[in-house]
């Protein structure tokens, strides 16, 4: 347990609700929700998640903290925004979804092993290191994802695509070593500096 | 039969009617057969030239009694108005060339069909008078409003401002009922966000400031008697002292009774002071004034309230309410709101949140924005604890069985209606008893209802008993679908609560509603005119004393409580009580019931006049006896849309089904029909019958003469009774084509000569 998500947990012991409402991206449509299910039966992920959006947001009022926040479920949503548009309550469905995810990272909760989470560090280091998504690097990256071994079958496998590729001109394979970013990456990362600062700061208010 | 009947008949041949009948024939059967004086064709009856033919027949003193061959009779009403001429009209438009195929093939079916109804409109108006009327004399148009809570100050202000006097009679020492108990209201007016004050003082003030308003408090009625535009009504007062006086109406806003949630130990009540319902809950808001509300234990600040939805209600359980009480989920979102409001958190637990109304929704919406929990959840038990409550509940989101700690439990209960007197019940005793069945035996299929004692409320002198029927779980039977404020006793027209389970704005809509009704019935009453459904009609039944056996059949099956009996035990009609169904007529033994324009004879005659083809024809006849509100208007609808039926069938429209008297469908037997169809309203506790009862009394009846059927070695198919309504356009074609296949299978009657 990270000491960040120690002291929130003494802080919202009775209220997890509040917790999710003042630290998670939307989180004050949480109590909205009627519980009609429509977002449940809208995922087209929705069979293979543990606790679908609707569950999720009751966990969240029952005060399932630790369930909630280490639950693989909404990292599995694709961003389809099906939900989103069909919620008779519209709440941001999507995006409290993502605003879970990213505070059960920021406190450490996230399950470790689950691929869309790998995913999404190696697509925000890669982008955020040089301001453009380096995207031959970034399919490299989540080649050996899982492992050196399974990189190299991954990559054989997909060998014949990246050829036609090479030949379509769709990719360039010195990008790898020659990736350009954007003009004044110094500048970028001053900005995301102060983002970043900006949540901290917000999140450690609610520290007790 | 007196002479001066002069008799017409007025064929038309307009709208295909020439085209596809022969109008001579049927000149000649309305003049041969009919005996009509006076016989005259024209090819466009409905238009002024045609009416005014008619007319100058009247004015010359020609005719005095008219039958009208033409459309329906439900059609061209306006055109066809002569005052006081009795008319009689044979269907030939709708009835006959629209639901009959064009072709040669047809025509001669078409043409039977056609000479056939003229036959029996002529038969008809042989016995037809017009209806005189029976106005009230002395009628008193003053409105009695019983009940001084948000419905009865409604309807007592609404019918003020309508120009009438009105006196309240108010059981407690103030007026305001239920409502000025409540700090606020469910909000009546957009955004919907916020509970709004309850109005009650304002409604009080507007009374007192109405001049047409007298308000008697500590006050009931103890004997109502009489009928609309005469009642008369004895009020008793605390103090015993009694007053008579005469009221032209009574509108019945006796509201409710909280349910006594003694009978939820399970959810904590009794056993714990911090368990409450939603009256009491709204009582420590009032003590807590703006303050932090108190438990009443201990007084500590109540810091968790848990509201338990459909406490008691919405229950298969004994001695649970069967029926959701519409308002409480609206209630508990409100008190919520206060709870939040004085720095408790609040949540509702629920298993179906229900929010009717405008406000509903929004209401919800800000329920849930102020911090409420809303969780879907039904409540198992409720413990208390050393210092708190333990609330144990299933999730139905979570599927599973978990539970919340409160300082104040909510329970939302039910509303249980004051209509009195359950008078069929006490019927249903009175008759087991007269049957030697030990009264109140085990077993009994009795529905799981409520008991709390009750006192009658308008102690009706009426034979029927001392308050209006109810219809189910105690509420006043009202006709839900048409006529929602009709009581079953004409001029008592029960409003809010009384009459089904609903929120303080329905009240008052319902309330204004049945102003109106009691304004409707107190000028009906003056002009002798029926109120309702037959608003207008002015025949009304009376019988023949001689005749009569004192059988008591038409008192007991009178849906309407219209008949009382005098001093020798003859029936005593109070015409303005009747509602002109003629379920007496129907139900009399020896037929001495009649009206002026409709009776045993008006109906007997047509179906006797009627040419029964012999056996060796093959050609079937069966007479279709219609309920003229659904039944009759379908058949006429099937043909505005080219259903085609079989010609075989005569028609006769009825007022009610209860209105038809066994020895119509003996005659019809015995006359050589070949089978009797009925069709009336659905009946049952979701009835759509007009006249409440005479749908079910006639299939009663007529259960009864399959013994009949038997000892005539006639098959049960040759008579039946069907549930139609008026939507039923393509049903009921299918009904008739299908019951002739019936008749070909079981092969025509034997007893035709
Ligand atoms: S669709 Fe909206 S209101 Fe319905 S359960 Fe999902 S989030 Fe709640
Ligand atoms: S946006 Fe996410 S949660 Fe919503 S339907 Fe799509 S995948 Fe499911
Ligand atoms: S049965 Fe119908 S017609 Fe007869 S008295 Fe009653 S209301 Fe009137
Ligand atoms: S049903 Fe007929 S016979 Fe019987 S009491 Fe009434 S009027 Fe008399």
């Amino acid at each position: 347990m990270s000491d960040m998500n120690a002291a929130t947990v003494t802080r919202y012991r009775d209220d997890f609700l509040k917790e999710v409402e003042a630290n998670v991206e939307e989180g004050d449509w949480v109590k909205m929700c009627m519980q009609c299910g429509v977002c449940s039966g809208s995922c087209p992920l929705g069979p293979h998640w543990e606790h679908p959006p609707q569950e999720l947001f009751m966990m969240i009022r029952a005060n399932k903290r630790e369930e909630v926040l280490s639950s693989a479920s909404m990292w599995y949503c694709t961003s389809c925004y099906n939900c989103l548009v069909r919620c008779p309550r519209e709440v941001p469905i999507t995006h409290i979804m993502h605003g879970l995810a990213h505070y059960a990272e920021r406190l450490g909760l996230a399950p470790k092993e689950l691929p869309t989470r790998k995913f999404s560090k190696i697509f925000w280091k890669n982008l955020s290191s040089s301001g453009h998504a380096n995207e031959t690097s970034l399919a490299l990256k989540l080649y050996f994802m899982n492992g050196f071994g399974e990189g190299i079958k991954k990559a054989i496998e997909m060998l014949p695509v990246g050829l036609g590729m090479l030949r379509a001109k769709r990719m360039n394979p010195f990008g790898l070593f020659a990736h350009k970013g954007c003009t004044d990456k110094k500048g970028l990362n001053a900005i995301l500096d102060k983002a970043r600062e900006i949540e901290l700061a917000k999140a450690a208010k609610y520290q007790a | 039969m007196s002479d001066d009947k002069k008799y017409g008949a007025y064929i038309c041949t307009g709208c295909g009617l020439g085209e596809r009948l022969d109008s001579t024939a049927q000149t000649n059967v309305a003049s041969r057969d009919g005996k009509m004086g006076v016989v005259r064709e024209h090819g466009f009856l409905c238009n002024a030239e045609g009416v005014q033919l008619i007319r100058d027949d009247l004015a010359s003193g020609e005719v005095s009694h008219v039958v009208i061959a033409a459309c329906s009779r439900r059609a061209k009403t306006e055109a066809f108005a002569f005052d006081d001429v009795a008319m009689a009209r044979a269907n030939l438009r709708e009835g006959v060339i629209w639901s009959q195929p064009d072709g040669d093939e047809a025509r001669e079916t078409t043409q039977e069909m056609a000479e056939d109804y003229v036959r029996m409109a002529c038969a008809e108006i042989k016995f037809m008078a017009t209806p005189q009327g029976d106005p009230v004399s002395d009628t008193s148009r003053r409105i009695l409003v019983v009940g001084g809570g948000v419905s009865g100050m409604t309807s007592a202000l609404e019918t003020a401002r309508a120009g009438y006097d009105v006196t309240i009679v108010e059981k407690s020492a103030t007026l305001g009922g239920h409502a000025a108990t409540l700090q606020t209201r469910i909000p009546q007016q957009a955004p919907y966000r916020e509970p709004e004050p309850s109005g009650v003082d304002e409604l009080i003030a507007a009374i007192e400031a109405e001049a047409r308003i007298e308000v008697r408090l500590n006050a009931a009625l103890t004997s109502t008697d009489g009928a609309p535009g005469r009642f008369e009504v004895e009020i008793g007062t605390e103090s015993g002292s009694t007053a008579s006086e005469r009221f032209g109406a009574i509108v019945m806003a006796t509201g409710y009774t909280d349910y006594d949630m003694a009978n939820l130990p399970e959810l904590g009540a009794g056993k714990s002071p911090d368990v409450v319902d939603q009256a009491g809950f709204e009582a420590l808001v009032k003590a807590a004034d703006g303050g932090p509300i108190q438990c009443p234990t201990n007084g500590r600040e109540a810091k968790h309230v848990v509201f338990v939805q459909c406490a008691g209600q919405r229950s298969d359980q004994e001695g649970h309410l069967p029926y959701c009480s519409g308002h409480c989920c609206l209630t508990s979102i409100r008190q919520a709101m206060h709870a939040q409001e004085a720095g408790a958190s609040a949540t509702v637990l629920f298993s179906d949140l229900r929010t009717p109304g405008a406000a509903g929704e929004d209401f919800y919406r800000a329920g849930q924005e102020c911090g409420v929990t809303f969780c879907k959840g039904t409540v198992s038990e409720v413990l208390p604890g050393d210092d708190d409550l333990e609330v144990r509940y299933n999730d139905l989101i979570l599927d599973e069985q978990t539970s919340l700690r409160a300082d104040l439990v909510v329970l939302a209960t039910g509303m249980v209606p004051n209509s009195g007197v359950d008078i069929d019940t006490i019927a249903a005793e009175e008759n087991e008893e007269a049957d030697g069945v030990a009264a109140g035996a085990e077993g009994t299929a009795q529905e799981n209802t409520v008991t709390i004692p009750v006192e009658s409320i308008l102690n009706l002198k009426y034979r029927q008993g001392p308050d209006v029927p109810q219809l189910k779980h105690g509420f006043a039977d009202s006709h839900f679908i048409c006529f929602p404020y009709e009581s079953r006793r004409t001029g008592i027209y029960p409003t809010g609560p009384v009459r089904r389970p609903m929120d303080m704005q329905q009240a008052q809509e319902d309330a204004t509603g049945a102003a109106l009704k009691a304004i409707q019935a107190v000028e009906g009453a003056a002009l002798g005119r029926a109120a309702h459904p037959r608003s207008g009609d002015l025949s009304f039944p009376s019988f023949r004393k001689e005749g009569c056996t004192q059988c008591k059949r038409c008192t007991v099956e009178c849906p309407f409580g219209a008949i009382d009996e005098d001093e020798q035990s003859y029936p005593l009609f109070n015409s303005s009580r009747c509602r002109r169904c003629g379920t007496c007529m129907g139900a009399c033994p020896v037929r001495v019931i009649s009206f002026e324009n409709y009776s045993v004879e008006t109906v007997g005659q047509q179906l006797k006049i009627v040419e029964i083809p012999d056996e060796f024809e093959e050609k079937p006849r069966v007479l279709i006896l219609a309920c003229e509100n659904d039944a009759y208007p379908a058949l006429d609808m099937a043909g505005m849309t080219g259903q085609h039926y079989s010609p075989y069938v005569r028609i006769i429209p009825v007022r009610c089904l209860g209105s038809v008297n066994l020895i119509w469908v003996t005659d019809a037997l015995n006359n050589g029909y070949d089978g009797v169809l009925l069709m009336g309203c659905k009946k049952g506790d979701n009835y759509q019958c007009h006249f409440v009862k005479g749908s079910e009394l006639a299939h009663e009846r007529i259960s009864k003469v399959d013994e009949t059927l038997k000892t005539l070695s006639l098959e049960p198919e040759r008579v039946l009774t069907h549930e139609v309504a008026i939507t039923d356009i393509q049903r009921i074609p299918e009904i008739i084509n299908d019951y002739m296949k019936t008749i070909e299978k079981i092969g025509l009657s034997p007893f035709k000569f």
